[in-house]
């Protein structure tokens, strides 16, 4: 018996020098994405473009002539799970770079782990300020919540033919991506000569808001600011206008799901807008090509998180390029190097602090609840 | 300012009855057994999946999908009772055993419904189409819409029924007689197992029910929606004196109107917080419950 287990660990011994020697030909990449779990179609959208932009590049013959090999586990949105996830790739998959978590506060609990191996982390989606502070590993593909909460204050103000003048918040108190939007909306609300008039929370996994709405409907206000991801804000939206709160409901690009249609009821969805990456009815010829190969592949139009993931990818793989070989610490220096590149969501120039400079879309819905175009507002220069 | 106080108030009424309807269920099975069956609230979930199955895949109606979703709980827990709970009562195992195997279900149909249906929440259908009372509205300026009093009521008609079964009827009395003295029961003549049965598969039932009324009301499921209303079930059955019926109702609507006023008028971030310290107190004072009496204990 034990001269059989011992046969077992040499043979098991040999196959995984062997794998170990033959992985050391692919660019390990891991992504760190929740599959399912209360934003699954966030996930699964990010997880689309990932893996067809990983397979663009290797069908290309990959990146320094050697092809990327992805890692694929599910965090179910939750932030133990990412932090074990980022361990383990780290740990067991070795991975050169990690892709993902897809939110903020999920990036928030795997980003240190990555900041302490000096394991590049790029997540495609995070907007909250605080993920890239985290340190100098860690980078992002998409703008930050002071910008997108700007932009839909500012959209507030004066983007909808009149003016609003007073605004009402409903933030989720336990999630740092609900709370940061609010903060930056109220900021720039207040800046351009508006009154914010009632400031709401609730808790995550809430289903009821009819105490919160129902006094904000008693404040009146002109527009209502609901920073949440789309499984909450469909209820809220629903609920709201059930209480007959009527007036324009904005969000950020948490609202960005077909689920928040079902969820909140498409008529319900009329004079709702909020601020997101990307349109996939864009007319510039990178979101055309990117817009008919999703077809192509998936039979879907692609999201924002779909263009997102993707775009992360050719990020990455722009930086390992310029790295010139598969070395962590190279290609951090290199991402933090990245410049105008011309990507699907926008071009692409990292600032000091290592997020993006890119333009924001705002998007509306039409009587069917299909995202429609409103406007495209560009970062300030400064 | 009044509008809005009667607005909340009946805000609080609609989320209290859901409260009351889980309560309900918890309470009956702890003034029969003494066993806080904590798998409770995911039997509730359960209901709501199959009520949510039988109305998107079947395309059934609301009545033939309700009464599915309540047959489907029933049986579950019975097998429930049947395979985790009777054991240990047949073995007259401690108290705590019960209570922990029940936690433990309740863990296992949770991740059960995690593995099946996924952790991903579904919406659900819009059998019942919303209407909003314009006369009143115009009237009072209050919001009231049918979904409200759908809930409310069958909540309400669920008591009644519940209080005329354990009151009124044959296996009520045999209920009653298990709750008060099961050995003496027995001798007497009366089924104990059956009795057992019976009072989870009514429990079960109504656990269904507000399942089901629930995805209609908030139009969102998922696997772990009967965690926190399961909990506050059972918080509003202690409150109302656990064991007695229309006690789950008063301390479930308690606690709704608690929970609304206080993120009405104090502030939303301390809901859940102020809600459970006011029921503390009421805890402070009676002990037993509001309806409860301290040293008879009854169904």
């Amino acid at each position: 018996m034990k001269r059989v287990f011992l046969m077992l660990l040499v043979v098991s011994l040999i196959i995984s020098g062997v794998t170990s020697v033959y992985g050391a030909e692919t660019i390990k990449v891991g992504l760190i994405t929740p599959l399912t779990g209360p934003i699954a179609t966030f996930g699964q959208s990010v997880e689309k473009g990932v893996r067809m932009a990983v397979d663009e590049i290797n069908a290309k013959g990959g990146v320094l002539g050697m092809k990327i090999e992805l890692f694929v586990e599910d965090n179910q949105a939750k932030a133990e799970e990412s932090a074990n996830i980022a361990r383990k790739f780290i740990e067991q998959n070795k991975v050169v770079a990690i892709l993902g978590p897809v939110i903020s506060s999920n990036t928030l609990a795997a980003a240190p782990i990555a900041q302490q191996s000096k394991v590049p982390l790029l997540s495609p989606t995070a907007t909250n300020p605080r993920v890239t502070q985290v340190g100098n590993y860690i980078f992002r593909a998409c703008f930050v919540d002071d910008f997108q909460g700007t932009v839909m204050a500012r959209f507030a103000r004066t983007g909808l033919g009149k003016r609003l003048n007073t605004a009402a918040i409903l933030y989720e108190k336990t999630s740092d991506y609900s709370i940061g939007l609010a903060k930056y909306f109220k900021e720039t609300f207040i800046s351009l000569g508006g009154k914010i008039v009632a400031e709401e929370s609730f808790s995550s996994g809430d289903q009821d808001f009819s105490a919160q709405l129902t006094k904000i409907k008693g404040k009146n206000p002109d527009v209502l600011y609901v920073p949440s991801y789309y499984d909450t804000a469909g209820l809220i939206i629903k609920q709201a206008r059930e209480l007959g709160i009527n007036v324009p409901i904005l969000g950020g690009d948490g609202f960005d799901s077909p689920q928040l249609a079902e969820l909140a009821g498409k008529e319900n969805l009329k004079n709702c807008y909020f601020s997101g990456h990307f349109f996939a009815g864009s007319k510039s010829p990178e979101v055309r090509t990117f817009v008919a190969n999703y077809k192509k592949r998936y039979n879907a139009v692609p999201d924002m998180l779909a263009a997102l993931g993707y775009d992360a990818v050719y990020m990455l793989a722009d930086a390992i390029k310029r790295a010139g070989k598969v070395d962590r610490d190279a290609i951090r220096d290199a991402l933090a190097n990245t410049k105008n590149l011309k990507l699907v969501t926008g071009t692409i120039t990292l600032d000091e602090n290592r997020n993006p400079k890119k333009s924001a879309v705002i998007v509306g819905f039409d009587s069917n609840g299909n995202q429609v175009y409103k406007t495209t507002v560009n970062p300030p220069k400064k | 300012m009044i509008t809005e106080i009667f607005q909340q108030i009946i805000n609080g009424i609609a989320l209290g009855s859901i409260y009351a309807l889980i309560a309900l269920g918890y309470t009956m099975v702890y003034g029969i057994l003494r066993l806080i069956n904590f798998a409770h609230g995911d039997i509730y979930m359960v209901g709501a999946y199959a009520g949510y199955f039988a109305i998107a895949s079947f395309k059934w109606g609301i009545l033939p999908s309700f009464i599915f979703a309540m047959l489907i709980c029933a049986m579950l827990g019975m097998s429930i009772e049947r395979f985790a709970y009777r054991p240990l009562r047949l073995r007259n195992a401690p108290r705590i055993a019960a209570l922990t195997t029940a936690i433990g279900v309740s863990f296992l149909l949770e991740n059960l419904g995690i593995i099946f249906w996924t952790p991903t929440p579904r919406a659900f259908p819009q059998i019942i189409p919303l209407k909003i009372y314009q006369g009143i509205y115009e009237r009072f300026g209050i919001i009231v819409n049918n979904r409200q009093l759908v809930i409310i009521s069958v909540s309400i008609a669920l008591m009644l029924l519940l209080q005329f079964i354990v009151n009124k009827t044959k296996i009520g009395m045999a209920m009653r007689a298990v709750s008060f003295d099961r050995e003496t029961a027995w001798m007497m003549g009366v089924n104990i197992d059956y009795v057992i049965s019976f009072t989870f598969a009514i429990g079960s039932m109504l656990a269904a029910a507000g399942g089901v009324l629930v995805g209609i009301y908030f139009n969102r499921i998922d696997p772990l929606m009967g965690v926190m209303p399961g909990v506050k079930a059972f918080v509003a059955a202690v409150l109302g004196g656990i064991g007695i019926i229309p006690g789950a109702m008063v301390g479930g609507f308690i606690l709704g109107i608690a929970e609304i006023l206080v993120s009405a008028f104090i502030a939303s971030s301390y809901r859940d917080a102020i809600a459970f310290a006011i029921l503390i107190i009421i805890l402070l004072v009676k002990p037993s419950g509001i309806f409860g009496t301290a040293t008879r204990e009854k169904v």
